[in-house]
């Protein structure tokens, strides 16, 4: 907690909650892009249709979900499809507005890395892989990305191109005959970026309350580009906040099982 | 026809050194009593394919009995990495595993091929993703109406598959509801289906008529197993056990705490035992 009342990570969420509307179809990643996108719906956005890849569609949980297929998202969604259903249907058919995903390490040009830190074949980390991320970041009509700052994270080159994003800049996509926007906003702990709109290099356009230009580049692997007209988001509202612990209180108590016998309804615990 | 077996006889009528294996649920109905009773069958060589190989298939990797992974998120959903699928991996511990990697699209679209008894499935993916550089089997093909050039994957049959479900009726009709996941697909994909279940009701007769049912002649055999998907959950009988999942991650992370592990819970063990497991799982609702 800083001096202003809140955390990085909370003024992360509430920054990229604010970026999705009423209106979006929003395929959603697991992590930071569910606490945002679950923040949005129970703040300004509660007509958001929110998209979880295990075939809920129009989820509405009353905690964040451990994994992509609690039961708590079926049992709040507006239908459950099979999950070949779901990717050739709804997000192979373009009817998804944003992807919104997670990154182990993101380069400048938002290509994601989600399988390995090293060698493929002999890899020093071997991470989860890419699950539905590889088409989601290419079907979806645009992707935003939300991670926390770290050297280790914001590399010049990431390792393996799990989920490609504007590849080596400009207009790499549609040279790969990719028709989609691709990543369109990242939200970090410390500032909002936007692609450059020829270069498609990330960009800062907004630093967060009380965050200074040498923080964002400490913690960053690539040398940053400031936009010329810097702008300051706005503080979290008192409402945004309330939301946002109210919400991670009741699903750390929960996964650690001690709501279990209290919750009607929940089928994850 | 669907004959009804207990777990032990329907895992060694069905499951065979060598064999190329599903054990499917996304998340949800994961067959873990039937991975353990394969687990207690000490199985070798098998070529396991699973979109989300999760516990089960880091216990299978962890006992040294498969040859090869096929999957798309090799994760503890929710928690993080699968650690013995990890050692298997990076230091070729208990042996070398084999893999073949692929995005969640592309192995849901190839079991769905494997189950219209197609060779490959053909969809739009793989755009700019490096896994078509490591992986051989992701190749592609052009629509000879469009000139789209589209990404190519073998269809996915396994030997056999095996699923848990919620109920079968007296004639061994299945029936699957809440999150569906793949496991229709996997079970007709597959050679031989064998699906484990909560309970054996009489009939369907009450049932909304979409609900996900096998016919008793797509299925080879059930066996009755309640909890059986622990700690995964059963929609309408029983709550995902996250707690488990969490605490696997420190169980896994050790291989001798994984071996007393596995010894304890798994070869000591029985079918029988899941019940206990959801008692206090069961829903409230």
């Amino acid at each position: 907690m800083n001096e202003l009342g809140f955390t990085p990570n909370e003024m992360m969420t509430i920054a990229a909650s604010r970026a999705l509307k009423g209106d979006d179809v929003c395929f959603v990643g697991i992590g930071a892009p569910s606490a945002a996108c679950n923040v949005a719906r129970l703040t300004h956005a509660p007509d958001i249709t929110l998209i979880y890849e295990s075939g809920t569609i129009g989820t509405a949980p009353d905690v964040l979900p451990l994994s992509i297929g609690d039961g708590e998202l079926c049992d709040t969604a507006v239908t459950t499809v099979s999950v070949p259903e779901m990717f050739r249907y709804w997000l192979q058919g373009g009817r998804i507005s944003i992807g919104f995903l997670g990154a182990a390490q993101l380069d400048k040009f938002g290509n994601i890395n989600t399988t390995v830190i090293g060698d493929y074949a002999h890899p020093r980390t071997r991470l989860p892989g890419g699950g539905g991320a590889p088409e989601i970041a290419t079907s979806s009509k645009e992707i935003y990305i939300t991670m926390a700052q770290t050297k280790r994270g914001m590399v010049e080159k990431i390792d393996f191109y799990t989920s490609f994003g504007h590849g080596d800049g400009g207009d790499h996509r549609q040279r790969l005959g990719i028709d989609t926007k691709g990543p369109t906003l990242l939200i970090t702990d410390l500032a909002l970026w936007k692609p450059d709109p020829v270069t498609k290099e990330f960009t800062v356009v907004s630093l967060h309350p009380g965050v200074a230009r040498d923080k964002v580049q400490e913690t960053c692997g690539w040398t940053v580009k400031f936009a010329d007209t810097l702008e300051e988001t706005p503080a979290p509202t008192e409402l945004e906040l309330k939301t946002l612990r109210d919400l991670k209180a009741r699903t750390d108590a929960a996964h650690k099982g001690v709501a279990l016998s209290a919750k009607r309804g929940s089928r994850d615990g | 026809m669907a004959k009804f077996l207990p777990l032990s006889q329907a895992v060694a009528d069905n499951l065979n050194n060598g064999d190329t294996v599903a054990f499917e649920g996304f998340t949800h109905l994961i067959p873990t009593a039937a991975a353990h009773e394969a687990i207690r069958q000490g199985f070798r060589d098998l070529t396991l394919v699973r979109m989300t190989p999760d516990l089960v298939y880091d216990q299978m990797i962890g006992m040294g009995m498969a040859k090869k992974a096929i999957f798309s998120y090799a994760g503890n959903p929710g928690v993080g990495l699968l650690r013995r699928l990890r050692d298997a991996v990076e230091n070729g511990f208990p042996h070398a595993l084999e893999i073949e990697e692929h995005s969640h699209a592309a192995m849901a679209n190839a079991y769905e091929a494997g189950a219209a008894g197609l060779p490959c499935a053909i969809f739009r993916g793989y755009r700019g993703a490096e896994l078509a550089r490591v992986n051989p089997n992701i190749r592609s093909v052009t629509c000879p109406f469009t000139g789209e050039v589209l990404a190519a994957v073998p269809s996915v049959r396994p030997d056999v598959t095996f699923i848990h479900a919620q109920k079968a009726n007296r004639r061994g009709d299945v029936l699957v509801e809440g999150i569906i996941g793949i496991q229709k697909e996997a079970a007709l994909a597959a050679r031989r289906a064998v699906v484990t279940v909560e309970e054996v009701v009489d009939n369907f007769n009450d049932l909304h008529p979409n609900l996900t049912v096998l016919p008793n002649w797509s299925v080879t055999a059930i066996s009755v197993v309640p909890g059986g998907a622990h700690p995964s959950y059963a929609h309408g009988y029983y709550v995902r056990d996250n707690a488990s999942y969490l605490e696997w991650d420190e169980i896994a992370a050790d291989r001798d705490r994984f071996s007393a592990w596995m010894q304890k819970n798994v070869i000591e063990k029985s079918a029988d035992d899941f019940a206990a497991r959801v008692e206090q799982l069961r829903n409230v609702a």
